[in-house]
Formats: structure tokens, C-alpha cells, sequence
């Protein structure tokens, strides 16, 4: 029987755009909880390990409320692109936006942390602006810990169920995602296609996590050859 | 020219004693050394000049500008403050070749002139050859010549160092002092160094301020200290006197000429202005202003009898260390004709006696 491969492209494709998304709000978020003390920081760090531990419906219910048809932000978002949010692949991407980005706020801002502070000392003494800072000496340092990041909320993306199949639903060939295919298979005796794409989705997801582990040998150790 | 009136509190921890900084100075062009135990607040004060502490209260004036006025609410940024750091470890950035190192600190050079800039500074403390390479491709001092010259790009108005010679072997450090000296001829700002060595600070103070439990205890040159140690406190920090607790048993201020009495022995010294009889002092000298010679009979004037527990060879002299914890210093050669004597006397001058 012809397998569908449509699940597999889209959870890659929602994958990837998640992952870039959650690169930029995680970072900036890991930043500020590393570097700034302010007024409810303890509050904002709790709220963004929330997903965590939260059974992934009571998001996605939370996310339905928040951006469906009839609310301002689902609303703005129609208006905006002529679509609706909820039930299209792009609120697959928010789910998993959701899903990842808690776990990359926490290990890159322990990535964060771990650069030695005199190095941001000496930066910020020989008058460098944080945005310098960060761009030029934080980042880099930390460039090994923050990709190794990345790659897990990617394959952490991939594996989004609970919040994906609240918002974006399960039409196939328009947001059915791997992990809401493999359910349906299952659930409709197709044990075949169930096998292979778990098969498949695992291997992706391990292959990833090898390739975070190698990427990027620590460059500033003497193992390594001068260039 | 900085002046500094810094105060900062630290209430104690489960694991540790509270601490207050209570320091006011100031320092105008050359070397002022920060000299002190570890946990004096030295390293605080530089932290608290350079904008990575805020202290609780007081004012620090750099120039003419406010860096901090805990009155009037300013906290400059590090980065607005132009105080070259120095740091213990180096910090430099291990991404970037020793080249970038300064052209990150040279940031706000126009870049035609920042390009000549870095040049003359890596030619000016030796680094030409190895600009090309990464930190941990350095040599120590290599690494601590960049750190210095990293700090100076940016023409400071001010340059703090952390502890700039630990860790150094003795020819490291004499290139480290060498640089430094340079750094005093030609960039003419106010240096502040912080270390717990009084040799350092014989060797590079212009000026220095003893510190202890985060109060200043004494300040002004390094020579006039050496001679002059405010209290025992100070002249224990300095780690270099002996310090001899005795009576003062009479005093003639006519003939120039006291009586004191260590123990069982009486040692004559000069009239000491301010003090009375039955006063209990230390007697303070440095060792190598003491004389010894083997013991033979009775014990004459200013000689005190004492077994010898210890020597160490120092590179140009030898101590000798004897019971009730004297210290002696004095010349090879002199010694050498003894042969191995362990009953010794030690001969005290009768000028130079000091007291705290």
C-alpha cells in the first residue's frame, strides 16, 4: 500500500520554522533571565517551565482560547494573512513553538551562565554595549552549549502530539503532523505505517542529537590543531 | 586623578563572617599599590571603581567626571567608566586571536587609525610575532603583556590591576615589572594595583595604602611605611620585622638612651618621645639589621643568646631563624667563616630601636 509521506515534510518543515522561531524568542528570554534582575523575574522564569509540566491539552486548550477565530489575537491574524490560525499548519508551528521553546530557554541560559563572568567584565570594561556583548563575546563562547540547544528543541519539535492535535487538528495533507499520523495508523490498524514512521521520526530525531553532540568540538581547547 | 570614598556592607552568611568596606583615597599619576591580606576588600575596591559593584554609599571621582554618587543616585556603566582592567586570570577572549583582542577593545577608534593602533600596540609590549594566535597559544607572558595592552587601547583614564603577579615565576615577573614601568613612563595615568606582596609594592609604589578588614591603615610611600609602620598591625601585614613584646624599664630623655627588657634581658635604645616607664611595647626590627656571632661565655651588651632552628638560603643572603621566632639576615660570606654553629648570640644596634 502507497504511504503517505506528506506527515513526514510537514513535521520537518514545522520542525525547522519552529525551531528558528524559538532560537529568537529563546535566546533573547535566556539572556535576560541570565543577565537582568528585575521585578518578577522569578514569576517569568516559572511561567516559562510551565509547558514542562503541564499535560500538553491544557495548552493547547490555553492556546485554542487565546488564539481562536473570535479572539483579538486569532482575529489580528486572520485579518493579516486571510486565513484563520487554528486548524492550519501554521498553528502546528505554534504548538511546537510551545512544545521546545521551554527547553531552550532553560539549557541555553545554564549556557549563558557557564561563560566565565570575567570575560563579560573585561567586555563591558573595554566598552562594549550588551548587544556587543552578547554578539561578540557571550554568544560565541557559548556557541558549543546553544547549537547543542537548538538541536534538541528541534528534535523536540518533532515530537509535539497533545498541543498540535488541540489547535492545528488532524486533517491529513493539511496538519497532520507525524505524531498525530502515527496515532491515527495506530488507531485504524494501519500497524505498517505506524512502525515506519516511528521508526523513521526516531532515527531523525537520533541522528540530530548525534550531530549536536559533534558539531562543534570545543574550539578553544588545545586538541585542536591551529588553523 | 581619582578620588574614591567607598562604603559597602555585607551582612553575614550562613557560611560566612560579614564584611564592610569603608575606604576613602585617592590617587593621582603613577602607582598607587592597594597592599593587603586576602579578604582586606581590595580587589572589592577595584570592583567597586571599575562599575561592577555598586557600593552602598560614598563617591568616586574620576577626572572631573561622577562615576558613582550613591547621594545623588549615579551608577555609571562599566563600559561608559574608561577604567582599563587588568584581570587576574587575563580574560582574554579565547575566540579570538590576540589581534582581535585589541581590535575589540580599539572599538571606538576610527577604523583607519584603529588598524595603525593595534599595531603599535603589539609592537610596544612585544607581540607582533604571535598576534596571529589564540590565548591558550600563549605564553603566561605573553598572555599578561596582551591583557595590559588590551586594557590600554582604548586610552583609559585609569588602570586597575588585579593581582598582576600571581602565579608568575621569577623571570615573569621581572619582564611583568619591566612592562609596567613602561606603562608608568608612557601612558601617565593613575595605576591602581592591588596585591598582597610588599616586596611588589617596594618594587613598583609610588604610593601605597595598607588595608585591613576593608579600612585603610595606613597610607604613603612604601619606603616611609618600611621605616615607619603605623602600629604592630601594620608591620605584621608587611610580614618583613621582627616584633619583640617588651617592657620599657627606664627612659632619659637627656643622654638619648632607654632601657628595655625582652624576657630575661635588658637591651639599651635610644629616648622614646611618649612613652613611660612600665609601658608594655613591641620592639620592631627588621632582620637584617640584627648581627649574630657565635656564643662564647657570657653574653655582652645588646646580645641575646639563642639556638638557631632554621636556615634559609636566600638568592643574595642567607636568614637565620632561631628560637622564640628571631629572624636574622645577613651576608653569606660573614657566615661561611663560622662553620655549623648552633649557639649563637644575636646583637641588637642600640641606634635604630623602634617601638609600636
Amino acid at each position: 500500500m502507497p504511504i503517505d509521506w506528506f506527515p513526514l515534510w510537514l513535521s520537518l518543515r514545522v520542525a525547522a520554522i519552529s525551531t528558528a522561531l524559538a532560537l529568537v524568542i529563546g535566546l533573547w528570554l535566556a539572556w535576560t533571565l541570565a543577565n537582568r534582575s528585575f521585578r518578577g523575574k522569578e514569576i517569568l522564569d516559572a511561567a516559562i517551565t510551565l509547558p514542562l509540566v503541564l499535560p500538553p491539552t491544557v495548552l493547547g486548550y490555553y492556546l485554542l482560547v487565546l488564539l481562536g477565530r473570535n479572539t483579538p489575537i486569532g482575529g489580528f491574524y486572520e485579518w493579516l494573512f486571510g486565513h484563520p490560525l487554528v486548524f492550519s499548519w501554521q498553528a502546528a508551528v505554534v504548538a511546537a513553538l510551545f512544545h521546545s521553546t521551554p527547553l531552550l530557554v532553560k539549557s541555553a541560559r545554564a549556557a549563558f551562565e557557564s561563560v566565565d563572568r570575567s570575560y563579560e567584565r573585561a567586555a563591558r570594561s573595554l566598552g562594549a554595549s550588551e548587544t556587543r556583548l552578547f554578539w561578540r563575546v557571550t554568544l560565541p563562547l557559548a556557541r558549543r552549549s546553544i547549537l547543542a540547544a537548538g538541536a534538541l528543541a528541534f528534535a523536540r519539535s518533532l515530537g509535539d502530539f497533545g498541543i498540535t492535535i488541540m489547535i492545528a487538528g488532524n486533517i491529513p495533507g493539511r496538519t497532520q503532523t507525524v505524531a498525530v499520523a502515527i496515532y491515527d495508523a495506530a488507531e485504524s490498524d494501519n500497524g505498517a505505517v505506524a512502525r515506519l514512521l516511528s521508526l523513521i521520526i526516531s532515527a531523525v530525531a537520533l541522528a540530530v542529537l548525534l550531530i549536536a553532540n559533534r558539531l562543534t568540538p570545543n574550539p578553544f581547547g588545545p586538541r585542536q590543531a591551529a588553523p | 586623578m581619582i578620588q574614591a570614598r567607598v562604603r559597602k556592607q555585607f551582612a553575614p552568611g550562613p557560611e560566612s563572617a560579614g564584611f564592610s568596606l569603608d575606604l576613602e583615597f585617592q590617587a593621582s599619576r603613577g602607582f598607587t599599590v592597594l597592599f593587603g591580606p586576602s579578604g582586606s576588600g581590595k580587589t572589592l575596591t577595584l570592583d567597586s571603581i571599575a562599575g561592577f559593584v555598586h557600593p552602598d554609599e560614598g563617591r568616586i571621582l574620576l577626572d572631573d567626571q561622577i562615576l558613582f554618587d550613591g547621594a545623588a543616585g549615579v551608577h555609571l556603566a562599566p563600559r561608559a567608566r574608561r577604567c582599563g582592567y587588568v584581570f587576574q586570570n587575563y580574560a582574554l577572549f579565547p575566540h579570538m586571536t590576540l589581534r582581535q583582542n585589541l581590535e575589540f577593545a580599539a572599538e571606538r577608534i576610527p577604523r583607519l587609525e584603529r588598524h595603525r593602533k593595534v599595531n603599535e600596540m603589539l609592537e610596544k609590549f612585544h607581540l607582533s610575532e604571535v598576534s596571529g594566535r589564540r590565548p591558550y597559544e600563549l605564553s603566561g607572558g605573553q598572555k599578561q603583556r596582551c591583557s595590559i595592552a588590551r586594557a590600554l587601547i582604548g586610552a583609559p583614564r585609569l588602570l586597575l590591576l588585579d593581582e598582576p603577579a600571581r602565579g608568575l615565576d621569577a623571570p615573569l615577573l621581572a619582564d611583568l615589572y619591566s612592562v609596567l614601568r613602561q606603562v608608568r613612563e608612557e601612558f601617565g595615568i593613575p595605576v591602581l594595583l592591588v596585591t598582597h606582596d610588599f616586596e611588589e609594592c617596594l618594587e613598583l609604589g609610588d604610593e601605597m595604602i595598607v588595608l585591613r578588614q576593608g579600612r585603610a591603615v595606613q597610607s604613603g610611600p612604601p619606603r616611609s611605611i618600611l621605616e615607619q609602620p603605623a602600629n604592630v598591625d601594620v608591620a605584621r601585614l608587611l610580614g618583613v620585622f621582627n616584633l619583640l613584646p617588651v617592657e620599657i624599664r627606664a627612659l632619659d630623655p637627656g643622654r638619648n638612651a632607654s632601657r628595655l627588657r625582652y624576657q630575661e634581658f635588658e637591651l639599651a635604645g635610644p629616648y622614646f618621645p611618649g612613652r613611660l616607664i612600665g609601658d608594655q611595647v613591641w620592639l620592631c626590627i627588621r632582620p637584617d639589621l640584627l648581627s649574630v656571632a657565635p656564643r662564647n661565655g657570657r653574653s655582652g651588651m645588646n646580645q641575646i643568646p639563642a639556638a638557631l632552628v632554621r636556615t634559609i638560603e636566600k638568592p643574595d643572603r642567607v636568614r637565620l631563624e632561631f628560637s622564640g621566632g628571631i629572624a636574622v639576615e645577613a651576608d653569606r660570606a660573614a657566615l661561611q667563616s663560622y662553620g655549623s654553629v648552633k649557639e649563637w648570640v644575636i646583637e641588637f644596634p642600640q641606634t635604630g630601636l623602634r617601638i609600636l
